[in-house]
């Protein structure tokens, strides 16, 4: 291993590594504003000068590749000269409005300027002033406030895909902005706040909300998507305030999308926080123990084999447990998680999983997306699949709807009898197939819910066997699941074998010409005429569609007011923490479930969180461990038959809004009309 | 010219609602690709950049920026970095006859300040400024690299030396009249050969 000296002490480091990163290894922090360690290196804000031997000046740490016995100095004279000259520079023109600016606290020049600057300026001339720009609802802009690190435009260009920043004009007068001051149309715009080493951009709805040091931060999960981005939440009070991302390699990086970062005021709005019953079609507000009362007057009323229970996008882990093991109690196994009618089979975990991992997409060398949309369904994951494009030569193919996923693809169609021909030799595509090393086959929801879905399945597995897909150290069958209850409710048994064939149909058919009790855990995408003859509880926290059509209402915690736990699209189980109490008379789910089997007699073996959390570990070993990716056995699964000819049709319509907080949210709507309907040529399929 | 055109992405004045490109520059375009790498085909911005300049009578509009962009598979903004990065681009319209005078030291040395008033009061134009009859567009740039002949002026293609107030107001009187001007040096010097023998 090659050798530095920095400071007098010999550090190994690895070959390719630049100066800065050798000084981390020796544990010297290099003040830096433009380098980030997951983007390109521009060298333009000069903030990480050190001396290096023999060189006359002292050099750009970043941008020097460390060699084998370079001498570098982080703590002479001309180093601390030169970090006083760069800050200098950097604050002619940086206005000193801190008081008033949100990056305040948590600035990186101003805590730079703290360590490595000093208290005085030669400069006597006028600073200079920028417009702001335009940036599309979410992102603020103070560009007076811009160091022109550049990160923002490398980040959008590099990682989000979407050549929309630049850097116009040069020296003094150079700016930051998009062409024409169009909203920057990316789901992972809201990264570049992160990005922001100073303050001009940033949060547009926290904007004046609050100061960094007054929040209370909560490490959790994401639950916008079936990805389980680790979150941090910053809250006040009862009120979520912001969310940042959280670093996990295995799964966003450091990177969230807009909707997770930006859906949160949808928390405060449409809330259900008190009981509601259905009079005379009015809701009346009521008391715990009336719901309760009613529902089990309900229930008592009628045959356990004629009570039903669904479950929703958001439901956690110890939700879906609980009510199943109530209704083990009372006798009915009506519990459903497909309603969405995507056609997995429950029995084997790897038709239903991401197998091959986040982080290893960019092992790959072939990816075959099958009526998915990536970018609207996983957004981080279509990041990685963008990284493996760019880092890997990966090769991209979809079959599906056209649309613009960030990097270039090959089309196969719209027709999902292309597989049929994949699998028979009958298309190029099985050539490459055959000779990649790591190809991966991602299937979507959109591939699934359809009358041929099992046979899609089918194929898709004799894809594997044929082409080796799946071997001893990799498995490239891929499920991309878009909801993070689904994949946990599958693992806890949450889905009833006899509904299997339809289970669109089968749910019509229980509810159909019967007095039936259902149970929706914040069901609100499915369509409601179907409970027209059933008496419903509604247990959620958002007065959505589900809600309006409940005969009883029970208000429950969102994802940010529970402990719960979440399995993600890859099956790895998160764990979500309690960032403030629930708003309202609103009780977590599982208390719920528990009052109400208390009160019909029934044996739920809980008395507490962790209680449950050991019956689930139980029920499913899997639960006993903690963001780790398990290893499915692949196995046989799937139909064999007939793929219809008919076209895929995309799952989501619109990214911004997908769930009833996201529905619920201010931001997301100017979002819906801003971003997506101004730029409708780039973003929505088949246009 | 007081702040460069090129930041004012919202524009202040009429544009032209469409660029094409001539059969005649596509052709060159053609050549021009032809020089670069396959994949690499953007680096021919800055020549296209300079051809549609031609075509477009000086300066870029934005679709002509636009026509760029999508003549080599480019995101736009990425053009427009390149056509605000370098002031031989202009973003504004600019007179027919777009006179840069040298203002480097040789050439102020030698008497720019004095050719810059009366380009001005000729014109009736700042800086800049695109004179009313549309004629003309006055700007000072720095070293052009004439400086044995200074002073010295370039109007478009030309270069226009050893000049004083007179030569130059004649030169821009006989434009104005569509007469012809003869370029170069304009006291007989050739090339840059000494007056006198020493």
């Amino acid at each position: 291993m090659p050798t530095i000296i920095i400071n007098d002490e010999k550090i190994e480091f690895k070959e390719g590594m630049n100066v800065l990163q050798a000084c981390e290894l020796a544990g010297i922090e290099i003040p830096r504003f433009c380098y980030h360690d997951r983007l390109s290196i521009a060298g333009n804000c000069r903030m990480c000068l050190v001396e290096m031997e023999n060189s006359p000046k002292p050099i750009a740490s970043c941008a020097m590749p460390a060699t084998d016995g370079m001498k570098i100095k982080t703590n002479s004279k001309i180093v601390k000269d030169a970090r006083h000259g760069v800050m200098e520079f950097l604050l002619i023109n940086h206005p000193l409005d801190c008081p008033i600016c949100d990056q305040g606290g948590e600035c990186d020049l101003q805590d730079q300027a703290m360590y490595y600057g000093f208290d005085k300026s030669s400069y006597k001339e006028n600073k200079r002033a920028v417009n702001n720009k335009y940036m599309g609802p979410l992102i603020s802009t103070i560009m007076t406030r811009c160091i022109h690190c550049t990160r923002c435009v490398r980040f959008s260009t590099e990682i989000a895909g979407v050549d929309d920043l630049g850097l116009l004009g040069r020296g003094e007068k150079a700016e930051i902005t998009t062409y024409l001051e169009k909203a920057m149309n990316s789901e992972l715009s809201g990264n570049v706040i992160d990005l922001c080493p100073v303050g001009a951009l940033t949060n547009k709805p926290y904007e004046f909300q609050a100061r960094p040091w007054e929040l209370k931060k909560t490490e959790t999960i994401d639950v916008f998507d079936a990805v389980g981005s680790n979150i941090r939440v910053d809250s006040i009070g009862k009120k979520v305030l912001r969310v940042l991302p959280r670093i996990n390699e295995d799964i966003n990086e450091e990177w969230i999308n807009d909707k997770t970062r930006f859906a949160i005021d949808g928390l405060q709005k449409q809330r259900l926080d008190k009981c509601y019953i259905k009079e005379n079609e009015r809701f009346q507000e009521t008391s715990w123990k009336k719901a309760l009362d009613r529902i089990i007057l309900q229930i008592n009323k009628t045959s356990s084999k004629n009570i039903m229970t669904l479950s929703g996008k958001l439901s956690d882990v110890e939700t879906i447990f609980s009510t199943k093991m109530l209704f083990d109690n009372i006798g009915s196994n009506n519990y459903e998680c497909r309603i969405d009618n995507v056609r997995i089979e429950p029995k084997a975990r790897v038709s239903y999983t991401f197998n091959t991992g986040i982080a290893r997409i960019e092992e790959s060398d072939l990816i075959l997306l099958i009526g998915t949309n990536p970018r609207w369904e996983a957004s981080i994951l279509n990041a990685r699949i963008r990284k493996s494009y760019l880092n890997n030569n990966t090769r991209v193919a979809l079959i599906g709807n056209k649309k613009d996923l960030t990097y270039d693809y090959e089309y196969l169609g719209n027709s999902l009898k292309i597989l049929e021909d994949i699998l028979n030799e009958k298309n190029d595509f099985s050539l490459l197939m055959k000779e990649s090393k790591k190809p991966m086959i991602i299937l979507g929801e959109a591939a699934l819910a359809r009358q041929d879905g099992n046979c899609v399945l089918n194929v898709c597995r004799k894809m594997c066997e044929k082409f080796s897909i799946v071997d001893k150290n990799w498995n490239g069958f891929n499920f991309l699941n878009s909801s993070i209850s689904k994949i946990g409710a599958l693992d806890i048994g949450f889905y009833n074998e006899s509904f299997s064939a339809d289970v669109q149909k089968n749910i019509d058919k229980f509810c159909s010409n019967k007095e039936s009790v259902v149970f929706l855990l914040g069901v609100d995408e499915i369509d409601m005429d179907i409970f027209q003859n059933s008496f419903v509880v509604y247990i959620g926290h958002h007065g959505d569609r589900g809600a309006h059509r409940a005969d009883v209402i029970l208000p429950a915690p969102a994802y940010t007011e529970k402990d719960s736990l979440y399995v993600n699209l890859e099956g790895r189980i998160l764990q979500a923490h309690q960032c403030h109490a629930p708003l309202g008379d609103a009780k977590e789910e599982w208390k719920i479930m528990k009052m109400l089997g208390d009160m019909l007699g029934a044996n739920m073996k809980f008395k507490n969180l962790h209680e449950l959390r050991e019956l689930i570990c139980l029920s499913n070993e899997l639960f006993r461990e903690i963001n780790v990716l398990h290893k499915n056995k692949f196995s046989t699964f799937g139909i064999s038959g007939e793929i219809i000819e008919s076209p895929i049709v995309d799952v989501i319509n619109n990214f911004y809004m997908t769930d009833p907080i996201s529905r619920s949210s201010k931001t997301m709507a100017e979002c819906t009309s801003d971003i997506l309907k101004l730029n409708k040529d780039a973003l929505i399929p088949n246009d | 010219m007081s702040r460069h055109p090129g930041l004012i992405n919202k524009t202040e004045f009429p544009q032209p609602d469409n660029f094409s490109w001539t059969e005649e520059n596509l052709r060159k375009i053609d050549k021009i690709i032809d020089k670069y790498p396959k994949k690499r085909i953007q680096s021919a911005v800055i020549p296209i950049l300079d051809l549609a300049q031609k075509q477009n009578g000086g300066w870029l509009s934005q679709k002509a920026i636009e026509k760029v962009a999508k003549t080599l598979s480019m995101s736009i903004i990425r053009v427009m970095e390149v056509a605000t990065f370098y002031s031989m681009f202009n973003l504004e319209p600019v007179g027919k006859n777009f006179v840069q005078i040298c203002r480097t030291t040789p050439c102020w040395l030698r008497g720019s300040d004095k050719l810059t008033k009366i380009a001005k009061k000729f014109t009736k134009c700042e800086l800049g400024q695109l004179s009313e009859d549309k004629l003309f567009t006055i700007v000072e740039v720095e070293c052009l690299g004439a400086c044995c002949n200074a002073p010295m002026v370039q109007i478009n293609n030309d270069y226009y030396e050893d000049l004083n107030e007179n030569i130059l107001l004649k030169i821009l009187e006989d434009l104005k009249n569509n007469k012809d001007v003869k370029s170069g040096s304009q006291i007989g010097r050739i090339n840059s050969k000494p007056l006198k023998q020493c």
